[in-house]
């Protein structure tokens, strides 16, 4: 972080009514403005870090609607994760932080099996009884949120299912790689499964490598930069083993993570390279809407879109997503109130800040309720688990898909 | 502050609306003025105008400063407490209480964000026309204690003009009520027109009457490029003089230009000096003939470029550039002075004149946007606030500018207000006389001189 990103900060306020967590306390220390000149006077010397200035820059979802707003160019959201980064990097990582960023997340088959007791868990109805006897209470709150944030697992990650290489449909127009996000391959499969589909299906030849390693997007929560950046020198290389057009995903939060390669390893051209071909799914898919709109079949239905904050905000993609329902025939989509506002996931927010993510969804989901939509779409796993939670609770009529598994339906309808 | 004064406080508002860590108190040091910052000994935010006034009554018992705040966007200086003492801010206070559709009123709470009025109104076809660059988020209750002005006031004026009642908290805590919904009303002094603009000197408002309009049936969007700067100055007192009363009338030197073109691309030529955004709006008939009117003008000040807007998301487009202006000059440096000297319209020609020749003598960035058909410019210097030479000379700059709006029969400042910033300059604008009766009025709603000290003189 440059100490002028700082002071480019020139206080107007613009970024207020955008703060999910001002919005919610009308506190300057829960102001993107406010943050930014924390971090300045802790870089002043004028406060420390402490318990204090940590609570106040925690609070913070990294949603970066402030930089959307923001009339300078700061990125208050960003600044204040590489603040927490820097921070981190001088007193290191925690055992467990060690363990959970370093030993599991870089590994996908550690990840995976990591999962499996969770899927035996649901598999032999232990999740049921556990549900109605409310034994997690007697667990750690935390615990007990992740629980109930978890959909019906799929039967086998989509990692271990899906072919290295898939061919085109008819005549081959070009080649992806296919960043397959571990959320989405290990509880979104059947979303990522419609995003190859579509690929092929528009003439891609898609190569998702095996080997790939998360995008970093978990240490980047967890202020680990030097994780981040390991992960980073892995992808790119073994990405740039092969010729690609494109490199592709369908989670808002990896997108937002890859395209940042090139800032997080600064000098380095390959990394720069590898930011510069990566594309959300809905990029990609708009610059084929002619060809899409002949193959979409009608699905008479009403929808309202969801912009995540990691595509919204961090990608500056909202046009695309909306060209792309509009080509549904037969799809009413209804906006709702602030569509690019967070719905509180944050990646792990809703588990770090439980209240507050709370107090964001809350807000989130009136506005989705006042849509009268029975159908929400988004694509980003985050919002998906955050979303999913929250409506089949309150109204399981609402129902939550990914982008591409609504494309792909209509294609098949 | 003592620690029975704090939990008398606390018994007010309740703990979570009372901030009194050295972290919190930190970032409500400053507001929207650059160079600025000073902080509080407490932070409250009420949530009533009940808890207002006994909050009011026991730091006025107690002989503690106290100081209004907003959403802390002014650029005086106006909501920072500098004697320390209590800042009190309204944003917990932000219920819009009624919208009269016989009377064409609305009475809301201070801390209402003057756009969420805006939708509101709308949604039935009524319209409260001021419109700060800030409406995203300033509250009204600052737009009042400011006198807030905006991109419609060539037309529909400022928010003096809206405001017809006001209950007000005095500073010992007592409430005042004035004006109201009748449209006529000449009992006694004007007190509500004397609070406007007091900026949070006098009294803290706990609500506010505002008078709506309906919504104009139509509008249209011109942009104007000229060659020649004077030209475009020319051309908004000629179309003003032609009485055509155009809702905006928004200017942009060549520096705004350049910084917009680099920032945004929206089209602008960069041998272009000046820009007009120019919107007229009501009956459609009379659209047509005012813009028809405004064209004609325009060529005879020799315009190289004009362009009406033929659809809502066209005249979105053309008014981006000046939407944009001040973001793309904040850019270009760390610090962003932006001053609101104002000049009587037939000046403005010969004041753009002079920014540019001051700019030039101290060599300094100045970029001048702003209500030119109100003559309120935006002279705006970019600067680095850790380069102490050319601050001081951007200062030396400005006081010549201010000197200069004087001569010209304008102010010092047309809507930003005094607040700690221009106090050095008010004094050559209203003289002795002016300071004399200003203190009296200050000393008869607040003997004490306890509510937000330290400000205007
Ligand atoms: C980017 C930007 C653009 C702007 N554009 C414009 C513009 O076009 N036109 C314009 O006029 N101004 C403009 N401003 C200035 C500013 O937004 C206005 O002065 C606005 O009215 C301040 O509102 P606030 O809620 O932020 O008040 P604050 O800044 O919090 O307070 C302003 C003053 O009002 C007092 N106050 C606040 N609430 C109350 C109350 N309830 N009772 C009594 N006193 C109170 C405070 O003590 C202070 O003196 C702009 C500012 C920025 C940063």
């Amino acid at each position: 972080m440059e100490y002028v990103e700082l002071l480019n900060c020139m206080r107007c306020g613009m970024c207020l009514p955008h703060c999910p967590t001002y919005k919610e306390t009308f506190l300057e220390t829960a102001s993107p403005r406010g943050r930014v000149a924390l971090v300045r006077k802790i870089q002043d010397g004028d406060l420390e870090v402490n318990e204090r200035t940590l609570e106040f820059l925690t609070l913070c979802l990294d949603c970066q609607a402030c930089a959307t707003a923001c009339p300078c160019g700061v990125n208050a959201g960003e600044l204040v994760a590489e603040f927490k980064c820097e921070e981190k990097e001088k007193g290191g990582l925690s055992f467990m932080e060690e363990l959970i960023l370093r030993k599991l997340v870089p590994h996908p088959d550690r990840l995976e099996s990591a999962m499996l007791p969770l899927r035996l868990y649901q598999k032999t109805g232990l999740q049921r009884l556990v549900r109605t006897l409310g034994i997690l209470k007697m667990f750690p709150p935390a615990l007990e949120r992740m629980e109930g944030l978890l959909p019906p697992l799929p039967a086998r990650p989509l990692r271990k299912s899906l072919q290295e290489v898939t061919p085109a449909v008819g005549e081959e127009k070009g080649t992806v790689g296919f960043f397959l996000g571990c959320v989405m391959s290990l509880i979104f499969s059947e979303a990522s499964h419609a995003t190859v589909r579509l690929l092929s299906t528009l003439g891609y030849k898609v190569i998702t490598p095996k080997s790939q390693k998360c995008c970093g997007a978990p240490n980047m929560l967890g202020s680990d930069l030097e994780g981040v950046r390991r992960m980073a020198l892995f992808n790119v290389e073994l990405f740039g083993s092969h010729d690609l057009d494109f490199i592709v995903t369908d989670c808002g939060g990896c997108g937002a993570e890859l395209k940042k390669y090139g800032r997080h390893l600064p000098g380095d051209k390959s990394s720069a390279e590898f930011s510069a071909k990566v594309r959300d799914i809905s990029e990609l898919l708009a610059l084929h809407a002619d060809e899409l709109k002949e193959k979409l079949k009608p699905l008479p239905r009403k929808v309202t879109w969801h912009d995540a904050c990691h595509i919204a905000h961090c990608q500056g993609i909202r046009q695309q997503p909306r060209a792309l329902l509009a080509l549904i025939p037969q799809l009413e989509v209804s906006e709702m109130n602030d569509p690019d506002t967070c719905c509180g996931s944050g990646g792990t927010y809703n588990i770090a800040q439980p209240e507050m993510s709370d107090r964001i969804l809350k807000r989130k989901v009136d506005s989705i309720l006042a849509t009268g939509a029975d159908y929400l779409v988004t694509a980003n796993p985050g919002c998906l688990l955050q979303l999913k939670k929250a409506l089949s609770e309150t109204t399981p009529k609402v129902k939550v898909v990914h982008l591409t598994e609504l494309l792909s339906e209509s294609l098949v309808a | 502050m003592e620690a029975s004064f704090i939990k008398e406080l606390q018994g007010i508002v309740g703990k979570e609306h009372l901030l009194t860590d050295r972290e919190s108190l930190a970032v409500y040091g400053y507001d929207a003025t650059p160079e600025l910052e000073s902080a509080p000994g407490a932070v409250l935010l009420p949530g009533s105008g009940e808890e207002m006034a006994r909050i009011m009554a026991l730091c006025y018992g107690n002989g503690v400063p106290l100081t209004p705040r907003g959403s802390g966007t002014n650029l005086s200086g106006g909501s920072i407490a500098i004697s320390g003492g209590v800042v009190m801010q309204t944003s917990r206070l932000n219920r819009i209480l009624e919208i009269d559709q016989e009377n064409l009123t609305a009475t809301v709470e201070p801390g209402v964000i003057t756009s969420t009025l805006h939708k509101r109104v709308e949604a039935i076809g009524l319209f409260y026309p001021p419109d700060p660059g800030s409406m995203n988020i300033s509250t009204m209750g600052g737009n009042v204690a400011e006198n807030a002005g905006g991109l419609r006031g060539l037309k529909y004026g400022v928010t003096a003009d809206y405001v017809m009642g006001l209950k007000t908290i005095l500073p010992h805590g007592e409430l005042l009520r004035s004006g109201g919904k009748a449209v006529k009303d000449v009992a006694g002094y004007n007190l509500t027109q004397l609070l406007i603009s007091s900026e949070g000197t006098l009294g803290v408002f706990s609500e506010i009457t505002v008078k709506l309009v309906p919504k104009p049936r139509s509008k249209k969007t011109m942009l104007v490029h000229f060659p020649e700067m004077e030209q475009a100055a020319l051309t908004v007192s000629a179309i003003i003089a032609a009485r055509i009363i155009p809702a905006t009338l928004e200017f942009l030197d060549k520096v705004t230009i350049r910084c917009v073109e680099d920032y945004a691309h929206v089209g602008l030529p960069l041998d272009v000096d000046a820009v007009l955004l120019i919107e007229v709006d009501g009956h459609p008939a009379e659209v047509e003939e005012d813009a028809a009117g405004i064209r004609v003008i325009c060529e005879k000040h020799r315009c190289s470029f004009f362009q009406t807007a033929a659809t809502p998301e066209e005249a979105l487009k053309l008014a981006t550039a000046r939407r944009v202006a001040l973001s793309s000059l904040a850019r270009l440096k760390p610090t962003t002075i932006l001053e609101d000297a104002t000049v009587p319209r037939s000046c403005i020609a010969p004041m753009l004149k002079f920014i540019q020749e001051t700019a030039k003598k101290y060599d300094l960035t100045i970029g001048t946007f702003g209500h030119a058909g109100d003559g309120n410019l935006h002279p705006t210097c970019l600067t680095d606030e850790r380069d102490h030479e050319e601050i001081r000379r951007a200062h030396l700059a400005f006081s010549e500018i201010f000197d200069k709006a004087i001569q010209m029969g304008g102010t010092i400042t047309g809507e930003h207000g005094v607040g700690i910033a221009k106090k050095p300059y008010l004094p050559r604008l209203v003289g002795e006389a002016g300071l004399r009766v200003m203190r009296g009025i200050k000393g008869g709603f607040d003997p004490k001189g306890l509510l937000n000290p330290g400000k205007i003189f």
